[in-house]
């Protein structure tokens, strides 16, 4: 049904001082109640979402109950170590650094990225960067297929769409990533009889942008009810280094710098979490334009697109189907 | 139907219903109808610049050229015109 309020930037304002009570007093509940588990472990990257809610779990718990795993391999930005170790320190919490380069060597991901991309760039080797990247949606109506930007050691930077066996090479062989981290995370979690903490925001959670058994993967999932606009909010609050709340959102999964609008969703967060709001919500297509300086159209592009990423990544939310349901088994 | 719909039919029925056609009719929206996700659009323009002489352009990557069997194979004839 179509919302009559006035639409406005101000509908994500939260009271952070009650959200962070609120949270902690639900991440202590599950923990007792649900999981069982004496801590919580956080794949800690520097960014916003995992700073977030690192210091949510030393808020709920203590910092004696929170282990940060810090998980760099030789893609990820320099300043990565630096500012997961700024937030960790500022905050008391035990942190762990486990480069996973040599992980990943030994499973062949370069070998398996390089050669991937080596299908569309025969010249791709040695000293180049890549990643991948797709059009907004904003600005087009035609289907959003990805491409490789491919940045040769001269700095010459060659643009070519992805074809189907390509891309999905490329797209697996980076999921290692996120899969050996989450590896680590449980082995030291299992150790230490701690529950893991996933740190998607409400826009990832509902757009599918985690990789299933990779970054998907936790026991709780603290900060995901909130629109990342609010995870910001909650960093002010929180007191979270002014250089992590001040950075740009990036992937730091491929070799050149990515940012998640070139990756994934249609406009920068804050644009983005409006219009998530607005279709939640029932705002008309009008009213949220008005409020980003964007068309009607423009708006009606956003809200499909929400919907096309729901039904691709629907199946990352399920857990493995059975033939006939086991009522002895709550899921 | 024509020879080139048949193909068309039997590449989507194959690969996207696993043979079952479930009374898809050559009108129908892939995506209105959850046939086909993004991932989806890749696999059908992978297929027809493989099995055809030519190249989709950027600007071609539309509804009106991918998104039902009859739109796919007035596509393709046009291309090959």
């Amino acid at each position: 049904m179509e919302n009559k309020q006035q639409f406005s930037k101000e509908l994500l304002r939260i009271d952070p001082e009650k959200e962070v009570v609120k949270i902690s007093e639900k991440i202590r509940e599950l923990m007792v109640n649900r999981l069982k588990r004496r801590g919580i472990i956080i794949g800690l990257s520097g960014g916003i979402d995992s700073s977030v809610t690192a210091v949510l779990s030393q808020k709920a718990l203590g910092a004696n109950r929170v282990l940060c795993l810090q998980m760099p391999e030789r893609h990820s930005a320099d300043e990565t170590l630096r500012l997961s170790s700024l937030v960790a320190d500022h905050f008391g919490i035990e942190k762990i650094h486990e480069d996973i380069s040599g992980i990943l060597e030994s499973v062949g991901f370069y070998r398996r990225y390089d050669d991937a991309v080596r299908l569309v760039i025969p010249e791709y080797g040695e000293g180049w960067k890549s990643k991948i990247v797709i059009p907004s949606v904003i600005e087009k109506k035609e289907f959003s297929l990805f491409s490789i930007v491919a940045q040769d050691p001269d700095g010459t930077v060659i643009k070519k769409r992805l074809p189907l066996k390509s891309y999905l090479e490329i797209v697996a062989a980076t999921n290692f990533k996120q899969r050996t981290r989450k590896m680590l995370e449980y082995y030291h979690a299992d150790r230490l009889n701690f529950a893991v903490a996933g740190t998607p925001n409400r826009l990832e959670y509902d757009q599918g942008f985690f990789v299933k058994l990779g970054d998907g993967a936790a026991d709780i999932k603290p900060i995901a009810h909130l629109y990342k606009t609010q995870v910001y909010q909650l960093a002010e609050y929180l007191e979270v280094p002014e250089e992590i709340r001040k950075r740009p959102p990036t992937t730091d999964t491929y070799s050149l710098a990515q940012g998640q609008d070139e990756f994934y969703f249609s406009l920068p967060y804050d644009k983005m979490d409006l219009c998530l709001y607005g279709k939640n919500n029932g705002f008309p297509v009008e009213a949220v334009a008005d409020t980003l300086d964007l068309s009607p159209e423009q708006i009606q592009r956003v809200y499909t697109d929400i919907d096309t990423k729901r039904a691709t990544t629907r199946y990352l939310h399920l857990q493995p189907l059975l033939m006939e349901s086991i009522p002895e088994i709550q899921r | 139907m024509s020879e080139l719909k048949d193909k068309i039919r039997s590449f989507v029925v194959d690969n996207f219903l696993f043979g079952n056609d479930d009374g898809l009719t050559d009108g129908a929206s892939f995506l209105e109808e959850g046939i086909i996700d993004s991932t989806g659009i890749l696999e059908l323009v992978s297929y027809i610049e493989e099995e055809f002489p030519f190249s989709i352009e950027d600007e071609e990557l539309i509804p009106e050229n991918l998104d039902s069997i009859n739109n796919v194979v007035n596509y393709i004839e046009k291309k090959s015109s």
